[in-house]
């Protein structure tokens, strides 16, 4: 038997082959997470067709500042995801740890901003339900909005704090000595996930914040 | 362990025999039997509920059941046989068992996913259950809102979770399947060497990755317009059902798909094997299987025919809808013609298989009758459509599930079950299955709707011809319980390929060792190559 990695498993011919297939999960398992979004843009799509006027008075209702800075601090983890596959891949180790830590910082300082952003809406009565208030003929309309509002972004933040959690989960391994210039699978493939969280929110923002505001 | 000597080595069932090995195994095989274990009980628990539908539609007034607790049972009914038996059934017991065996790789991709994808599945199961017994749910499986997001006093929430999460259970098959089918096939088994229930498993793999998620963020935004009022489907808000039902249906009608076309592909080798001939047509069958995958995702506006859809959206979906008829009819021909001047030999897996052509063909073509906009307000939500799904999903996909298990058997086991017993069985079933649904047709042509436990006692004869039918239908399925089972301590052994088939399952021992092959196969020959000499003597296989 040739000498294998530790984290070689045994269905595998080749670590290539393993490092193929992982990677291969992930795009397809991306797949099927365009297709979960792709249903509440597909309802978005239709409604802002239908309510356009009270669809727009809902958006104005959003704050285009901090969805701004939000969209850079999400565009600059992205980045920093990047440098940190392409530190694994040279197997430097301490930049790796390092690249790791600042994408996790801007991932919460990102769900930090949704927070206070929730906790507007919050005190302003436009979270959907009974205790929902808003001054206009559109309310129900605008109720609505804010549905997919409270909808799309709750359901991309889980996503984010997922991937909060696998960044940690990296951060240990790293820090035990799991990755090397031969095996950076797991780094490679939540830096694909992670990409695509961001891409999720690169739509969300000029759907929910940009565009229906204009009608 | 490939130094221990040839003679003892241990099978994937004897190699340890813990509890705890078992819960635990990352082994296709061993996941394969849990879920075959767990599926069977929701087998059990749908048939009983059936049995009781049927009951109550013995006489004309209602005195088994009310209809509040009518409309649980038939809810529940669809959700388990849907959702828990028909989606898993062929993926998660025989795919799980065959697609790393017949591709010659040692096990699937991901194999802590698959274990994953099975305690998920059970989970989902449990929540379904938990919301039965506390209550249960009057929805239908389909959930309609408003009644689903507002009206319903039911378990609602518990039961959408359930089948929330079972859905990840199929999206976590799909995935291992389309990845291990593109990356760990043996050397030499290119794309047209594939044995076509691997084509089959990958077009459903298909439909698991893309549908399921809609579906699952579908019956997600139902849970929270009950629990948090996110009213995405509330008219008073300005929500609309019909987008609940286009999404819905977007994945729902794919589903049939997700259940009818591993059934082909068991088929596929049924056919081959028990005709001693290539199949006619390989590509041609191989890409039906794409095909019903890609148009099948075309079609959902069928179910809506009657809703407030447009009139020209209806006509599209009509015509798309024709158009799934012809892939299906490429199978069913093909088959066909490979059974000619074929040498043919009833063996049980063999009989099953010719009841699936002829019980899918007519659910085919009642198909194409509900795929025409005229009919279809004449016959929806009647009897009518009720015979025409159980026509493809118990008349198609169950006898395909039948026939694979029958014919998988000693390979998953090592043993032979009585071939007597077998055949009796697969002819009861056609027989109690013909007599159950095939009155349902006319009921339904006359008017009779579905989802109501009364109806005028005008159409009496026909239900109690259909509850007689079903109890021949239970009785046959009772039968392979016991003698499968029997075999499993009685039977005589199977060796490694009692059915004289080709593939590479048949290589390998019955039951075949922990990594499936001593060394990895290579494939020197296409799929089928039945009218080459074979290597061994076709031996008739010992009758218990």
């Amino acid at each position: 038997m040739p000498e294998t990695h530790p984290a070689h498993a045994h269905q595998f011919e080749t670590p290539e082959q393993q490092y193929e297939v992982s990677t291969l999960g992930m795009w397809a398992f991306l797949v099927t997470e365009i297709m979960f979004f792709g249903g509440l843009f597909a309802g978005f799509i239709v409604y802002v067709t239908f309510y356009a006027q009270g669809f727009a008075e809902g958006s104005r209702h959003l704050d285009i500042t901090l969805g701004t800075v939000n969209t850079l601090v999400l565009l600059g983890s992205s980045l920093t995801m990047a440098m940190a596959v392409h530190s694994a891949q040279l197997g430097r180790r301490s930049r790796l740890l390092i690249f790791l830590a600042l994408t996790l910082a801007l991932g919460l300082v990102f769900l930090g901003i949704k927070g206070v952003e929730y906790s507007h809406k919050f005190h302003e009565h436009l979270v959907p339900g009974p205790s929902f208030r808003f001054d206009s003929a559109l309310a129900q309309n605008v109720q609505l909005f804010f549905s997919f509002y409270f909808a799309m972004t709750g359901m991309h933040a889980l996503h984010m704090i997922v991937g909060a959690g696998l960044l940690i989960w990296l951060m240990v391994g790293t820090a035990r000595g799991r990755f090397s210039t031969e095996y950076f699978t797991p780094v490679e493939v939540t830096g694909l996930y992670w990409h695509f969280v961001d891409i999720v929110w690169i739509f969300l923002f000029p759907t929910l914040y940009l565009v229906a505001r204009h009608q | 362990m490939s130094t221990e000597p040839a003679a003892e080595h241990p099978n994937y069932l004897t190699v340890s025999h813990t509890v705890r090995s078992w819960l635990l195994t990352r082994d296709h095989k061993r996941i394969a039997l849990l879920y075959l274990i767990s599926i069977s009980g929701f087998f059990i628990l749908g048939g009983i509920l059936a049995g009781l539908i049927r009951l109550e539609l013995l006489t004309p007034q209602g005195d088994l059941l009310l209809s509040e607790n009518y409309n649980k049972v038939f809810t529940l009914h669809g959700v388990i046989m849907i959702f828990f038996f028909l989606i898993p059934s062929i993926p998660a017991v025989l795919g799980n068992f065959l697609v790393p065996i017949m591709i010659g790789a040692r096990d699937l991709a991901f194999p802590k996913i698959n274990l994953l994808s099975w305690y998920i599945y059970t989970l989902g199961g449990i929540f379904t259950i938990v919301a039965a017994v506390t209550g249960g749910v009057d929805t239908g499986w389909t959930f309609y809102t408003p009644y689903s997001s507002i009206y319903a006093n039911t378990n609602v929430v518990l039961t959408a979770v359930g089948v929330f999460i079972s859905g990840f259970s199929s999206i976590l098959t799909g995935l291992n399947f389309i990845v291990t089918i593109h990356k760990m096939r043996a050397p030499g088994l290119t794309w047209m060497r594939l044995p076509l229930f691997i084509w089959a498993h990958y077009a459903t793999s298909i439909i698991m990755l893309l549908g399921t998620p809609v579906v699952a963020i579908t019956i997600l935004l139902v849970g929270l317009e009950r629990a948090l009022h996110i009213g995405i489907f509330d008219p008073a808000l300005g929500g609309d059902p019909l987008l609940f039902q286009h999404l819905f249906w977007f994945y729902s009608h794919p589903a049939v798909y997700i259940m009818i076309l591993p059934g082909m592909g068991v088929i596929s080798e049924l056919i081959t094997c028990f005709s001693r001939k290539r199949i006619f047509g390989y590509q041609f069958v191989a890409a039906s299987s794409l095909a019903i995958a890609a148009v099948g995702f075309l079609v959902w506006g069928h179910h809506m025919f009657v809703s407030s859809q447009s009139v020209y959206a209806g006509m599209i979906f009509s015509f798309l809808s024709f158009l799934v008829a012809i892939p299906s009819a490429v199978k069913v021909f093909n088959w066909t013609a490979t059974m000619y001047k074929g040498s043919i030999s009833l063996r049980t897996p063999m009989l099953y298989a010719f009841g699936f052509i002829g019980l899918f063909t007519i659910g085919g073509l009642t198909g194409l009758f509900l795929s025409a906009l005229a009919v279809d307000v004449h016959v929806t939500d009647t009897y009518f459509v009720v015979a025409h799904f159980h026509y493809i999903m118990v008349g198609g996909a169950i006898m395909a599930y039948m026939g694979g298990l029958h014919f998988w058997w000693p390979k998953i086991t090592g043993r032979m079950f009585s071939e007597v017993w077998g055949r009796i069985a697969a002819i009861v079933l056609f027989v109690g299955f013909n007599l159950t649904f095939f009155p349902q047709f006319i009921l339904g042509f006359l008017g009779m709707p579905r989802r109501y436990h009364m109806y005028p006692p005008e159409f009496q004869v026909l239900n109690v011809l259909s509850t007689a039918g079903a109890s021949i239908l239970g009785l046959g399925y009772l039968l392979p319980a016991f003698y499968l089972l029997w075999s499993l301590w009685f039977g005589a052994k199977a060796g490694n390929n009692p059915w004289g088939a080709a593939g590479l399952e048949w290589e390998t021992p019955s039951p075949p060792p922990v990594e499936n092959f001593e060394r990895t196969p290579v494939v020197t020959e296409e799929a089928y190559a039945y009218d080459k000499p074979q290597p061994h003597a076709v031996p008739e296989a010992s009758r218990a």
